[in-house]
């Protein structure tokens, strides 16, 4: 019923493939006449199982990459479920960049939907305008501004009164400013996926309406089937459509997928038209700060929100009955109203047709959900839109049929991937907890260093309350709670909610004294929550097997530390880790706190089936403490009797040694930092001895704890880049100054080589470069954070992925990757270290831009005076 | 209104009349309230009338018992004349003056509303309640410093149901205290069979651990006095050692069960004071509470068989929601005072017809006492013998008090009060949603048919309020916000409380001439100075019994 108040169009198999079951009970007469369900194929290459619009445009770009044997199957009809109550709203505005990108792609694609297939899209290029009723909400749409216009989308920011000038209604006593981007656009989600629907047909997708997926068919860690309400299909790959079922569907099975995500009632209103009817070229309205998103709707308005307080629903499991009959809830729609009346008064007496409710899927981190099951190959996913599915659906689709069909997608995904989770944030209670906070943040202001503050303690690490007891302050990673700095006793810091700034923070100079005691004393930093592998077999099984899966030459003497990268076939980083040869035999191998699941996925698939060979999770056997500083040396020797003088004891060096009256802690000379320390992977039960004994032998000498702000802080003004943040899937270590971690000629192939080879030869296309902010003001300047557009002699030459200011250097530092772009093609060109170092560089703040003075090495000054330049951990970064 | 709805319970006889009093004390609630708007100027004036008259009171029975330094009646009479006093007190605070300065904000309000609130929930057991208690709140607050009201809440553990109580002090805080501490002690060692009482006496003969008799649920606030644990232990002991010694061989019935709960310890208090203490305190301590009174009002939940017990003029009530939803409330008590006529024709009986005149003077017994049964209270139960022997041996700040030993006039065939209780009986039905235990510091101020309303509302909350549908109607988005931001606001004045009680007091104390509470009239009441609360209100304790209907209807289909 109501997808016709919504479009104009009927639609109808448009196609013969498509069937229908005529058997529905609320079926019009439209499907009454529909012929008699056609069988299902027995096999399939693909089966994709969900009819939204996210499996419609799978089932598209699949079929427009060549796969034609692929069925679409759907529960009830296409573009029935969230689909179809969508608002319908295509807006590019939006904070991270692989979002935007997805975001561009899909306005594109549906703005010549309707010129492909024939179907009417109810595409509208509308324009959008978000609201900024405050100074730091005008900031955050300053940054999404800046990244937008360096991608080639027009957008601006203006003044209320310009928004006045391009919408009739609206109040703007209370606006500071305004971000219009002309190109966003309107478009009928239900018309959008059949549009995707019909051309996927057209191209030999099959389309099988009111048949439902009962559960996925697994042999050996392989999709081989689906088995249906109609039957079994065999398939090798299956794709996850399923929205907000997509949950249950992964658990469907005898081997669960998890797949994080939970459903939220989602609130809209529909209005009759206004006296004088909205023209249907007036800008959609987004106005964060309250709460509510205004587009004119068949000349009246739609207006929904995000509340401050969501209903969670579904959490016990699948209801398909109820999603058809969910109340309105008026008074839980309420403060959305109020705020959609003060900001448009004239709308008093405009008519009311309906409060619809439609749920919404969120997921942990407000990011949707693709990829391919670390446990089960073939089992792909595209699901959790946060309730963004029109902006997203089109570009996420397209990534998810590269990668299916290509191995990789053409972008970097891993913010989005589904191996970023695992098992643990697939907790009914974690997840229900979560979205609730998940769903309000769709309006709040996004600052830097913002923290989750549901489904916290989880992970901890046996320290967790010594710490917590000295004035910790915790941020969280994969699910493991880590300091980010400790309060001074007698300090306050501001509330959570005052403390969101886009400028200099409040914990500024205590994370400048746990620098500084970094750089003189010593300090402890607790980092259990590291990715923790052994890898060990028989025979020489292990050396050889990592030999290939590593770009560094890891037949190095017992007691090595290397680090190294662990690569794609195009030469990207998948992981960077380091890896402690603890024997002949046997490996140790420690990486970021979120490769946990994409690592372990990645070395499983590789590594060869032998029974002799064996890779263990070791994560959570090991207290891991970082002591850094120049008199680390000191706590540590007199902690073991054992000499630790840079003779014995050199860097990246591993050894097993007693500290206190703990026998078998794993010291290896290296922080993570450049500064000189030692991690020690402690075994859980020694942990509170080993910090205790720490903690007293180091206070003659000036101990202290610190965070991980401290941490980064020291890593990015030694130039370290982090994976996951500066690293990725698609940065080889040659685009990174790490040539000398990868080791061409070590004597065996390993993957990545050719692509190294080539790269070595032909030059990089992109180069990590390091920037330090000249005339930035560190107390009266925005910071910068991550994402900053880097202009070179005034030209866009890329952006930065991480920042930090240097206690050292008194500067801000960023790091990011600088490329070159031809001044007229746009091709990309290759990046020569004359390249970047002849040029003026720029980096933009929300708008603002501060020159930079870029730098390929880091400072060598920066390194202690204790060592000696050949033995520091990095002494690679020295040119040879 | 002038009947005197809250004033002390017992009054110091003084010769002359009222009136005039009343008519001095018009000016004052000019002066309290000079902000007021016209219609509120009648209500006002019963107001200060009858607190006048409580002004008295207070001082009396400040001195009566407030620390045992009695005021002879020369001063008392001094006393008497207070125009001059009272007005001249009120100036000397500039209460008048400024009125806004005593203005509380809402969250001091509430605070102060909160400060002595409790619930309790039954837990279920695998998802199924097996009591047909849901559970309760409660809330005091207090109009004397310190409060002489009590409550207690407890569960039997050795037998089945649950124990509720309200007890209303007078002359003093320490008789309810005693009361509050040791009944439900009494009333549990009167259910018990047999066999589970010896097995108590012969743990305790032989050292071993007892078993838990009660589980109480206590505010913080509800305290029990350490220093006479073990004297009240060892009359308990004595009590169930002569039901063991009784046996009679018969089931326990509730009802019996209660009353002869009540009569033993008012029986125990008596005997504990005649005998004394060697330990100086203690025995102050029995004095005291033989020489103070308390009104009982206490309820027993097992199943759907509910006894209440009451001695006195605190009040039981139970909210019956009938089929339309309105509200209804059922008495489960009878108030032991001058105005049931009853209770006047058992006083009278219970005398030689000469007394006839003198025992019910000014609706008080003997004309000082405004309850008719109570705990305690020996000066209206000893003999003048007696009485005299206690306080002359007693110790010397009793022997001081004017008070203590002050006989009633016409006191001629003692005993005249006893602590015997009515019991009703009533199987509870599904209908039947809660209880209210109240003192009758509520009751004065509101209509039983109003405390059923309240509650009921309360309880049932927003999820009676139907959700709004637009439907087919012509509703415009002014009119759809109008209509939520009304509804809000009646949602979070219910919302306000988390208790039942809370939420009573909030309406007895705040409501104005509409029936819905006034926040300004709130929050002038509740910042009166100590010494003028009293006049305006009583002490108010609340205890709101929900049941569980599901239970209840279940136990009633497994009766039929």
């Amino acid at each position: 019923m109501f997808l016709r108040l919504l479009s104009d169009v009927r639609w109808r198999p448009a196609a013969p493939r498509w069937s229908g079951a005529a058997r529905c009970p609320r079926s019009t007469s439209a499907a009454s006449e529909a012929p008699p369900p056609a069988p299902l194929p027995g096999q399939a290459r693909v089966v994709v199982c969900g009819g939204g619009v996210v499996g419609a445009s799978v089932a598209y770009h699949l079929a427009k990459l060549g796969w034609r044997d692929v069925v679409l199957l759907e529960q009830g009809r296409l573009a029935a479920g969230t689909t179809r109550f969508c608002a319908g709203i295509v807006s590019t505005a939006r904070h991270v960049s692989i979002e935007l990108k997805m975001a561009d792609y899909s306005n594109k694609l549906y703005q010549q939907l309707e010129q492909e297939t024939g179907v009417q899209t109810g595409y509208m290029k509308t324009g959008s305008i978000s609201l900024a009723q405050t100074q730091d909400r005008l900031i955050s749409l300053k940054r999404i501004a800046s990244s937008l216009n360096v991608m080639g989308i027009p957008c601006e920011i203006i003044t209320p009164k310009q928004v006045a000038q391009l919408h009739p209604l609206i109040n703007i006593h209370d606006l500071v400013g305004a971000m219009y981007v002309p190109e966003d656009a309107l478009v009928s989600s239900a018309n959008v996926s059949l549009a995707l629907a019909t051309a996927a047909s057209r191209n030999g997708v099959q389309i099988h309406e009111r048949t439902s997926v009962s559960h996925v068919l697994i042999q050996k860690g392989r999709v081989t089937g689906v088995e249906t309400d109609r039957g079994k299909i065999q398939c090798q790959y299956f794709v996850n459509c399923a929205g907000q079922w997509a949950y249950e569907l992964g658990h469907s099975g005898d081997e669960p997928v998890s797949i994080p995500l939970h459903a939220c009632e989602h609130f809209y209103l529909l209005t009759h038209p206004l006296k004088e009817p909205l023209a249907s070229s007036v800008p959609t309205i987004v106005d964060p700060d309250g709460r509510i998103y205004i587009r004119n709707w068949q000349g009246g308005i739609l207006s929904g929100g995000f509340e401050k307080n969501p209903k969670p629903l579904f959490t016990e499991g699948r209801n398909q009955l109820e999603i058809q009959n969910l109340q309105e809830d008026w008074d839980h729609f309420e403060p959305l109203l109020s705020s959609l009346l003060r900001r448009m008064p004239d709308l008093e007496a405009l008519q009311i047709m309906q409060l619809v409710n439609c749920p919404e899927s969120f997921t942990p981190d407000m990011r949707c959900i693709m990829g391919e099951s670390p446990t089960v190959r073939g089992y792909f996913v595209l699901a959790g839109m946060n309730s963004a599915g029109i902006s997203y659906g089109g570009g996420a689709g397209k990534y998810l049929a590269e990668w299916m069909v290509n191995g990789y997608p053409s972008e970097n995904v891993w913010p989005l991937d589904l191996k970023r989770f695992g098992t643990l944030q697939s907790s009914r209670t974690f997840l229900r907890h979560r979205v609730m906070e998940v769903m309000p943040l769709m309006c709040d202001l996004k600052v830097p260093r913002w923290d989750f503050q549901t489904g916290r303690q989880l992970r901890t690490s046996p320290l967790y309350d010594r710490l917590d007891a000295q004035g910790a302050r915790w941020m969280e990673k994969h699910g493991f709670e880590r300091v980010k700095y400790f309060v001074p006793p007698g300090k306050d810091l501001l509330d959570l909610d005052q403390s969101k700034t886009f400028y200099k923070p409040d914990w500024f100079d205590i994370v400048g004294s746990e620098v500084k005691c970094c750089k003189e004393a010593v300090c402890v930093i607790d980092m259990s929550s590291f990715t923790k592998f052994e890898i060990s077999s028989t025979g020489d099984q292990a050396l050889e097997s990592l030999q290939y899966l590593f770009s560094n030459d890891l037949d190095v003497p017992v007691g090595h530390v290397v680090h190294t990268g662990m690569l794609n076939e195009k030469g990207g980083y998948e992981n960077d880790c380091s890896i402690a040869r603890l024997s002949k035999r046997s490996f140790f191998m420690i990486s970021p706190t979120d490769q946990q699941v994409h690592c372990w996925a990645w070395l499983k698939n590789r590594l060869p089936n032998d029974s002799n060979l064996t890779m263990e999770d070791v994560t959570w056997k090991y207290t891991a403490l970082n002591l850094i500083g120049p008199r680390a040396v000191d706590v540590l020797s007199e902690l073991s009797y054992a000499p630790i003088t840079p003779e014995h004891f050199p860097s990246l060096f591993c050894k097993e040694m007693s500290v206190g009256y703990a026998n078998g802690i794993r010291v290896m000379s290296i922080t993570h930092t450049g500064e000189p320390g030692f991690m020690l992977y402690i075994p859980i039960e020694y942990a509170l001895h080993v910090y205790n004994e720490v903690m007293n032998m180091g206070q003659k000498y000036g101990i202290r704890n610190a965070g991980y702000y401290a941490l980064r802080s020291l890593r990015i003004e030694k130039f370290f880049a982090f994976w996951g943040q500066d690293l990725d899937a698609f940065t080889t270590p040659m685009e990174c100054g790490r040539e000398f971690q990868v080791k061409l000629d070590k004597g065996m192939q390993f993957v990545g080589q050719e692509a190294l080879l080539e790269q070595k030869q032909n030059g990089v296309y992109k180069r990590f470069t390091m920037f330090i902010l000249e005339d930035h003001d560190t107390d009266m300047d925005l910071w910068p954070w991550w994402g900053e557009p880097i202009f070179r002699n005034g030209r866009y030459v890329g952006k930065t992925t991480s920042s930090a200011y240097s206690y050292t250097l008194e500067r801000h530092v960023c790091l990011g990757f600088v490329h070159h772009f031809d001044e007229k093609t746009g091709e990309e060109l290759v990046v020569t270290t004359d390249f970047i170092n002849q040029g003026e560089y720029e980096i933009d703040i929300a708008g603002q831009r501060f020159q930079a003075k870029a730098k390929l090495y880091p400072f060598s000054s920066l390194f202690t005076q204790r060592r000696r330049k050949d033995e520091v951990e990095l002494s690679g970064y020295q040119r040879e | 209104m002038c009947v005197c709805p809250g004033p002390r319970r017992i009054a110091i006889p003084v010769r002359s009349s009222r009136l005039p009093l009343l008519s001095d004390a018009m000016p004052a609630p000019a002066h309290l309230f000079p902000l007021i708007r016209s219609c509120e100027i009648s209500r006002i004036c019963s107001t200060a009338c009858y607190c006048h008259h409580k002004h008295l009171c207070c001082f009396s029975s400040h001195f009566a018992h407030g620390h045992f330094r009695y005021a002879p009646q020369k001063r008392f009479a001094a006393l008497y004349r207070p125009k001059e006093n009272f007005n001249h007190f009120i100036h000397a605070r500039d209460y008048a003056s400024t009125p806004q300065r005593f203005y509380l904000t809402p969250p001091q309000v509430n605070s102060i509303l909160k400060a002595n609130e409790y619930s309790f929930k039954v837990p279920e057991f695998d998802g199924k309640n097996v009591s047909s208690v849901l559970g309760f709140d409660s809330n005091q607050l207090p109009a004397n410093a310190p409060i002489e009201d009590r409550r207690s809440a407890a569960t039997c553990l050795q037998t089945r149901g649950m124990l509720l109580g309200v007890f209303d002090g007078h002359a003093g805080c320490a008789c309810a205290q005693a009361v509050s501490e040791r009944l439900f002690y009494y009333i549990a060692v009167s259910l018990l069979p047999h066999e589970t009482l010896l097995e108590i006496e012969n743990a305790v003969e032989s050292g071993r651990a007892l078993l838990p008799i009660l589980q109480w649920h206590k505010h913080p606030n509800d305290y029990f006095s350490k220093e006479a644990s073990k004297l009240y232990f060892n009359s308990l002991r004595t009590y169930w050692q002569e039901l063991i010694d009784l046996n009679s061989g018969e089931t326990t019935d509730v009802k019996e069960a209660l009353i002869n709960a009540f009569k033993r310890l008012d029986n125990d208090i008596s005997l504990e004071a005649q005998v004394g203490d060697p330990n100086s305190f203690l025995n102050y301590l029995v004095l005291r509470v033989a020489f103070s009174g308390a009104t009982a009002c206490v309820a027993h939940v097992d199943g759907v068989d509910l006894h209440v017990a009451n001695t006195g003029d605190s009040r039981a009530m139970l909210g019956v929601q009938e089929e339309d939803g309105s509200w209804s409330a059922v008495n489960l008590s009878y108030d032991h005072n001058a105005q049931n006529e009853r209770e006047v024709e058992r006083v009278k009986t219970e005398h030689p017809k000469s007394e006839e005149k003198s025992l019910v003077k000014q609706d008080r017994l003997l004309g000082l006492l405004m309850p008719f049964r109570a705990f305690g209270d020996v000066k209206f139960k000893w003999s003048i013998e007696l009485q005299k022997r206690v306080v002359e041996s007693g110790p010397d700040q009793l022997n001081d008090n004017e008070y203590t030993k002050f006989i009633p006039p016409n006191y001629h065939t003692p005993p005249y009060l006893t602590a015997e209780p009515e019991v009703i009986h009533h199987k509870l039905r599904p209908q039947d949603k809660f209880l209210v235990l109240a003192t009758d510091g509520l009751w004065e101020t509101m209509h039983r048919q109003d405390v059923a309303r309240i509650v009921g509302e309360y309880l049932t909350g927003v999820h009676h309020q139907q959700p709004i549908a637009v439907g087919g109607y012509k509703v415009t988005l002014g009119q759809m916000h109008g209509l939520l931001t009304e509804r809000r606001a009646r949602i979070s004045s219910v919302f306000e409380d988390q208790n039942a009680a809370t939420h009573l007091i909030r309406h007895a104390v705040g409501n104005n001439e509409f029936g819905t509470v006034d926040h300004e009239r709130l929050s002038k009441m509740l910042s009166l100075p100590e010494e003028l609360a009293r006049m305006y209100r009583d002490d108010i304790t609340i205890i709101v019994v929900q049941f569980n209907s599901h239970v209840i209807g279940a136990c009633q289909n497994e009766e039929l």
